[in-house]
């Protein structure tokens, strides 16, 4: 078979010029800077207080997009409806559509004179301009992750097993609860895990919702982009860091969970 | 395994629920979830038009039409033209050197392509700052021989590239592995040579797949807002792409406008789904292998 | 617990449809549903288990009518071919599922559900496989602990479609031998679906035969063997020869040569009559029912089978004793000694 020298010689210059050549910068730039450095950049209260508001919401936005993820991973594979395959289809759109798109759009429509927003206005919720607005965001980033991890384990469960817990005598709800969900669990998280490190990073769709005021709506990554602006590179440099590694660890745990998995009950 | 069942499974019987739930829990998992689509996702994109055509058909192609507009429009095609080819290339050669060789430390290259997608958009921008930007490393040296990368057509590019590194070749390496190397070695020892080989055998192979990948590589390299906004500078009808020049509009508050320029990277999106889904339907066999992303 | 099934018929599209099926189980039984694929024997099986509901008919266990009981209060013990183990729990958690879900008023204690799952790992031959999962378990092993999930809940009846199935030869000669044991000592009613007939004729009390939806036979293995009800039955259970007969004055002819077989009336044909290899004997040729040429020649356990061409071009199978002095290519005649009559169809 030839072809492997050239193949490979150009996939890894590639790889290095374009991918870890700008990564080792950062990082280098990162390592100039030293852990006090970062230390001190990292408890400066704007800087925490977008770190913590980024990190929290992920969290809980990934939560919410892995449970109506994982429902609507079920109605899609399990059930049959009209339209299933169109609305199957619809779900990646939060994948495909650009993040700007979809932010001006999540915007108009949480606004208090949007469409929804109106709607929640008379009962004291306020979406869009709050933090409320960039969970909005996140879940709507997060859900394509959350089902598309989940679906292909619900579409292998064995009827069989059904059969046999219901054969045992175990009522339907009993079923799904102890049977077919506990193995969709390695799925559920990785799914979390995918959607979260996308969320932390996020910057497009949550920037016009999120009103972005500092200590209470401003993420992390618009944090780096108004550090740049005022040409503080070492405090964009330290919050980038700091995120790399979160996502960092957050691909690590995935990786970790589906070995546990395959190794424990031979399926991921 | 899943054929043999088949074959000796009844079809369910609608009043023994043995595998499937009650009427009622089904209809309102359903509903839940359709609601929970509706409200996230289709909403969204309803209102992309009907704010875009707020003013009718005038007022949206006006805003189409203005020059800064076209001017996005260009650059975000010539954006796509230069990073979309340089992905696939560099998807051909490395999916041909993962799944046709075996090497050491296969997995590790693997783990660092995939490395761009757990990576910001606004850091992915930055690293491409740090290296070229008037305090970067090599700033001061591209400034002294009139080289512009950062704020300027050459910085976008190589983070559109970034952002869209992982997309042709993650698809391509897991097809390419599942088709082995048997029918190449044939086409060899007929003495073809390696690149006919390539072309007339390995190509045929993998097209849906590799079509598949570039649609996905383009939507986002047309679509990506956070990398090329931190190294374009905004400057308006020369460094501004589509959804960078919508984020301008919008903050100008002219939403008529921002949402027109929206509504055609929305329209690429759904072409976009809408390609995608008809290779998952057609071509789901040829895709096999490809991870959904 | 006796099962019976009494006039059973499901008809769907594409699937084995089954035509007013009777058929009565016997207290205490080892009974074997045996049949080709796509003969009706599994959605039998799934019918009695309530997995399928029949069109029409009825399932009773001893004088319970079941044929309403939803599956979870059938109390049915169901084996599958596949196992259908619980991936994500320990081999005792299997076993006590069925114990775990009951409600709080028939659950029994925590001690008690870790003694019968300590008592049936010990009686399927388990002991001190407790915390593995399935996937870390050998085939054989999975089906065991399957049969010992299925048994934890008491079952009225048990049923086992193609338990053996999934697993190779050797395990599979094993776990026979180890089910019939288990069979006497629990003493379970169990019907167990089969394609295999040396599996049905070896393990079962009795054997009941379906073919296309029918049940062609039910009886003892001797039974179906030696008086097989239907021409299926016969070519089903085994290598059978066929040859035109009919009968004149109560004696049965073939080739006008009588036969040494019981007429059931005294005139009529056409018939055929079936023979196994053991009922040709070779003869000097030219004599006997028929001519051939020895084709072939090879050991068979304590016979020998021989292989003659008949001058139309079919073979035949002849059993013969070991020490035979026929060599291949030699010419004999073949007479039949015995054989099954049934009217042509």
């Amino acid at each position: 078979m030839p072809g492997f020298g050239i193949t490979l010689g150009y996939t890894l210059l590639y790889l290095g010029l374009l991918v870890l050549l700008p990564l080792g910068a950062l990082i280098a730039k990162a390592s100039g800077i030293g852990l006090s450095g970062i230390i001190a950049v990292a408890v400066e209260p704007r800087v925490a207080a977008a770190l913590w508001t980024s990190f929290s919401i992920s969290l809980v936005a990934a939560a919410v997009a892995s449970l109506f993820g994982l429902l609507v991973a079920w109605a899609l594979t399990r059930y049959d409806f009209p339209g299933r395959r169109i609305v199957d289809a619809i779900v990646d759109l939060p994948f495909a559509l650009p993040t700007a798109v979809a932010g001006i759009a999540l915007a108009a429509l949480y606004a208090p004179n949007g469409w929804v927003g109106s709607f929640l206005e008379p009962l004291g919720l306020k979406v869009a301009y709050t933090p409320l607005g960039i969970f909005v965001a996140l879940v709507f980033i997060g859900l394509p992750f959350a089902v598309r991890t989940v679906q292909p384990l619900i579409a292998d469960i064995e009827r069989e097993l059904e059969e046999a817990s219901a054969l045992l005598g175990a009522s339907r709800w009993r079923t799904v609860w102890s049977i077919l969900l506990p193995p969709l669990l390695p799925g559920v998280l990785t799914g979390f895990a995918l959607a979260f490190a996308r969320a932390v990073g996020e910057y497009g769709s949550v920037i016009f919702i999120a009103g972005n005021l500092p200590y209470v709506s401003e993420i992390a990554p618009l944090l780096i982009v108004i550090k740049l602006s005022e040409y503080d590179y070492t405090g964009a440099t330290v919050i980038a860091t700091i995120m790399l590694a979160i996502s960092f660890t957050a691909l690590l745990v995935i990786n970790l969970l589906q070995a546990w998995s395959r190794k424990r009950f031979g399926y991921v | 395994m899943s054929d043999a069942i088949a074959v000796h499974l009844a079809p369910p019987s609608p009043s023994v629920p043995v595998v499937t739930e009650r009427r009622w829990v089904r209809r309102l998992t359903i509903a839940v979830a359709l609601a929970f689509l509706f409200l996230f996702v289709i909403l969204p994109l309803a209102v992309v038009f009907v704010e875009a055509f707020r003013r009718g058909w005038g007022g949206y192609l006006a805003a189409l039409q203005e020059a800064d507009a076209q001017a996005a429009i260009r650059l975000t095609l010539t954006v796509a033209a230069i990073s979309v080819p340089a992905n696939v290339i560099f998807g051909l050669a490395a999916s041909w050197a993962i799944a046709k060789f075996e090497f050491k430390g296969k997995s590790l290259l693997i783990t660092l392509i995939d490395l761009p997608f757990s990576v910001s958009p606004v850091v992915s921008g930055l690293i491409y700052l740090l290296l070229f930007g008037a305090q970067g490393l090599w700033g001061s040296w591209l400034m002294a021989h009139g080289v512009k990368v950062a704020f300027a057509l050459p910085g976008i590019v190589l983070a559109t590239i970034f952002v869209t590194f992982p997309f042709v070749a993650r698809q391509l390496i897991p097809l390419m592995q599942e088709q082995g190397t048997a029918e190449e070695e044939a086409a060899l020892t007929l003495g073809a040579s390696g690149w006919r080989t390539f072309l007339t055998v390995t190509l045929p192979n993998i097209r849906w797949g590799l079509l598949y990948g570039v649609l996905l590589c383009n939507a986002r390299a047309m679509g990506e807002f956070g990398a090329v906004s931190v190294v374009s500078g905004h400057i308006r009808g020369l460094t501004n792409t589509i959804p960078l020049h919508v984020e301008i509009l919008y903050n100008e508050y002219n939403f008529v406008a921002a949402f027109a320029v929206a509504s055609l990277l929305a329209c690429l999106a759904l072409l976009t789904l809408a390609l995608k889904s008809v290779l998952e339907w057609r071509h789901g066999a040829d895709l096999a292998g490809g991870a959904h992303r | 617990m006796g099962i019976r099934v009494a006039g059973v018929t499901k008809a769907f599209a594409g699937a084995a449809a089954l035509h007013d099926i009777d058929l009565a189980v016997r207290p205490g039984e080892l009974l074997a549903l045996l049949g080709p694929s796509g003969s009706g024997k599994t959605t039998l099986l799934r019918i009695i288990a309530g997995l399928v509901e029949a069109d029409r008919g009825q399932v009773f266990f001893g004088g319970l009518d079941a044929t309403t009981l939803p599956v979870q209060k059938r109390q049915v013990g169901f084996v599958f071919q596949h196992y259908a183990l619980f991936k994500h729990m320990s081999v005792a958690d299997n076993i006590a599922y069925g114990l775990r879900v009951r409600t709080r008023a028939s659950r029994p204690s925590r001690a008690e559900i870790r003694r019968r799952t300590s008592e049936l790992l010990d009686l399927v031959q388990l002991s001190g496989y407790e915390s593995r999962f399935p996937s870390q378990l050998s085939g054989g092993q999975r089906q065991r602990v399957a049969l010992a999930r299925a048994l934890a809940v008491e079952p009225r009846v048990l049923l086992l479609d193609e338990p053996f199935g999934a697993l190779d030869a050797k395990v599979r000669k094993d776990l026979r031998a180890w089910l019939r044991d288990i069979h006497e000592r629990t003493g379970k009613t169990t019907v167990f679906v089969t394609h295999d007939q040396d599996e049905a004729l070896e393990l079962a009390d009795r054997v009941a035969v379906l073919n296309q939806g029918r049940l062609e036979q039910v009886g003892s293995p001797d039974d179906v063997q030696d008086h097989p009800a239907t021409p299926f039955v016969m070519t089903f259970l085994g290598q059978a020869a066929r040859f035109p007969a009919d009968i004149r004055d109560g004696r049965v002819l073939v080739r006008g040569k009588p036969v040494p077989v019981a007429a059931s009336r005294s005139q009529g044909s056409p018939f055929q009559l079936y023979c196994r290899p053991w009922h040709l004997k070779p003869t000097a040729p030219g004599q006997g029912h028929q001519t051939g040429t020895i084709s072939g020649v090879r050991r068979l356990g304590s016979m020998r089978r021989i292989e003659v061409l008949r001058a139309d071009g079919a073979k035949l199978e002849v059993e013969v004793p070991l020490a035979t002095s026929l060599r291949q290519g030699e010419e004999i005649g073949l007479e039949i000694v015995d054989g099954v009559l049934f009217p042509e169809s």
